[in-house]
């Protein structure tokens, strides 16, 4: 599904990611854990395509397509989807609009026909429901005063609607509470399929007592420097991440 | 100093110039060194229904020919009226109307600016009274041509309690100025003040306006949001004066313009100009590029980028035109702002 292969890249002049690899197969769920500065956020916006993030070596595919020589919406019509660390306020567009509108943009690039709006609205109200999200909030403005926790919530039932083949959730528990958390893990979890594969982002084990993925990979300095079971999450909460940080 | 005289008594050195400072960002004086001939007869017929066809009671045409209207709207009625500017060819226009609208009435005006690919230069001189509990909705669309030049003065006397409430939409013309002057009694009066101006090409548009609170209590709040591209300018001067003794007054100014051109121009001058002690003003004024932030967060959705920017400009015009209470005439406008779109996203 996603290989990443001895991936460079440099944020204005100075390099961040030094040589990552990384193979997720479909239909697993692997998490991504480091400390503060190790590059788990460039790494999300070098692979969405962030103009600003410059590759200088290495490469990076999903389901065999060369993502790097793709633009931002292009990936995302491969199926790509990340849930934002900050999720952005978008001024004067309904999410319901929003959503449909980059739905339907996603199936014109693919060839497929439009969504019907009954259709679409049927999907929505169900996905509404099962995130705990009020059907009326749909209606204002995406993310415009929404809480974080709303704002968290919201990507989810974005990315339910979009059906992505590969989800990257990058610090998707923070800004939430317990029961925020539970809600958002539900929904992640219950996207999980053979045919999908995710990337979990996070500096705490606590959002992988919810979201149980296959492997753990610990980034520091750029570099993915240790890879192991579920039980890597635990010991790296029990010992922290100083040693890493030491041989980075 | 304005172009209605200069078309008057055919003396270019009456027009308006850069050196008039309310007038130093559309300068007239430089522009035209000569006034074309006067408009005799427009073919109106040729123009079909415009913009406002099917939502009116009546319409009244200024043009080459007509150049002056007048209308009454007697006691405890609601009317529906259209004004349609026309210009056309290589002419001059100088056209006046004088609008009444009576205690307790209530005048939906829709006025368009309509003009052909020719170098016209219109004056239009507008009178609105408006008696006490009168209600005046005005939604005017300009809709020039890029040769035309246009100026649009509305001179608004209000009485007590009453309401007068404006949107103009305008994408410019070679040189264009819509201008709307308010005297605002106070006494629990209101005024909403709200302008788009979507401009591309070498199009200018300058929304004008002065609202003078001369009693207590009046209310005014006013919204203008423009888009400018390729070399366009925009010009928006809004100047609120409220009076000793005009206590309690509130009065709210925005102006918001994205400039998405290297090339592209906004010129702002918002001014409070307060003399009153127990105010409440505020005024906001920002000029910038889209969000690349935002558009960023669109891509990762799937949105391409023309799509993206167009979903995005035509958000951030439309809250400016979501103050029409006539809902025919809102659909108008958003469509106009959709046909915008399609043009150049």
């Amino acid at each position: 599904m996603l290989k990443i292969n001895n991936l460079h890249a440099e944020v204005g002049g100075k390099e961040i990611l030094k040589g990552l690899s990384l193979e997720v197969p479909a239909g697993e769920v692997h998490a991504i854990m480091g400390p503060n500065g190790a590059g788990k956020s460039t790494l999300s916006y070098v692979l969405t395509g962030r103009s600003g993030y410059e590759v200088t070596e290495g490469t990076a595919s999903l389901d065999g397509a060369d993502l790097l020589s793709l633009d931002a919406s292009e990936r995302a019509t491969k199926g790509l989807f990340l849930s934002f660390q900050y999720p952005l306020e978008i001024a004067g567009v309904p999410a319901l609009t929003f959503i449909r509108s980059a739905l339907n943009a996603q199936l014109k690039a693919r060839g497929e026909d439009e969504i019907k709006a009954p259709e679409f609205l049927k999907r929505a109200r169900a996905q509404a429901a099962a995130l705990k999200i009020d059907f009326d909030m749909l209606k204002r403005p995406l993310n415009v005063g929404f809480s974080g926790g709303e704002k968290k919530r919201m990507e989810i039932f974005q990315a339910a609607m979009l059906s992505p083949r590969f989800l990257i959730l990058d610090e998707t528990d923070s800004g939430l509470d317990i029961d925020a958390l539970k809600i958002v893990s539900e929904g992640v979890n219950a996207m999980r399929a053979p045919d999908r594969s995710m990337l979990v982002i996070t500096h705490y084990q606590r959002l992988l007592d919810y979201i149980k993925p296959d492997r753990v990979h610990v980034l520091a300095a750029g570099r993915i420097v240790r890879s192991g079971g579920p039980e890597l999450a635990l010991e790296l909460e029990r010992e922290g991440y100083d040693k890493y940080a030491r041989a980075a | 100093m304005s172009l209605s005289a200069a078309l008057e008594t055919g003396d270019v050195g009456l027009l308006p110039s850069r050196r008039d400072e309310d007038w130093r960002w559309t300068d007239l004086r430089g522009l035209l060194r000569v006034l074309p001939p006067r408009a005799l007869k427009a073919s109106v017929a040729t123009w079909g229904e415009g913009p406002f066809a099917g939502l009116v009671d009546e319409t009244l045409v200024l043009a080459g020919g007509a150049e002056t209207v007048s209308l009454h709207v007697p006691e405890g009625v609601t009317q529906t009226i259209a004004l349609r500017v026309i210009s056309e060819g290589d002419t001059a226009l100088h056209a006046s109307a004088t609008i009444r609208v009576s205690a307790g009435s209530k005048l939906v005006l829709m006025e368009s600016y309509e003009g052909d690919a020719g170098a016209y230069v219109t004056s239009v001189d507008l009178n609105f009274e408006l008696e006490p509990g009168a209600r005046l909705e005005r939604v005017a669309l300009a809709m020039d041509g890029a040769d035309g030049v246009l100026v649009s003065k509305a001179v608004a006397l209000l009485g007590g309690g009453a309401t007068f409430t404006q949107t103009l939409a305008t994408s410019g013309a070679r040189r264009q100025r819509l201008e709307t002057s308010v005297d605002h009694p106070g006494a629990g009066a209101n005024v909403h003040l709200n302008g788009v101006y979507l401009l591309a090409g070498k199009r200018h548009a300058d929304l004008t306006t002065t609202v003078r609170h001369m009693g207590v209590d009046g209310q005014t709040q006013q919204l203008t949001k423009g888009v400018v591209r390729d070399q366009a300018r925009g010009v928006f001067q809004g100047r609120i004066i409220v009076e000793e003794g005009a206590d309690r007054t509130e009065a709210r100014m925005g102006h918001h313009a994205l400039v998405l051109s290297d090339k592209a121009e906004v010129d702002a001058k918002p001014e409070l100009l307060i003399h009153a002690d127990d105010v409440q003003c505020a005024h906001g004024n920002t000029i910038g590029a889209l969000d690349e932030e935002a558009l960023f967060y669109m891509a990762q959705r799937g949105l391409p980028d023309g799509v993206a920017r167009t979903l995005l400009v035509a958000a951030f015009v439309s809250e400016a035109i979501e103050g029409v209470q006539h809902d025919g005439a809102r659909a108008v406008l958003e469509a106009w702002i959709a046909k915008a779109m399609e043009v150049a996203p």
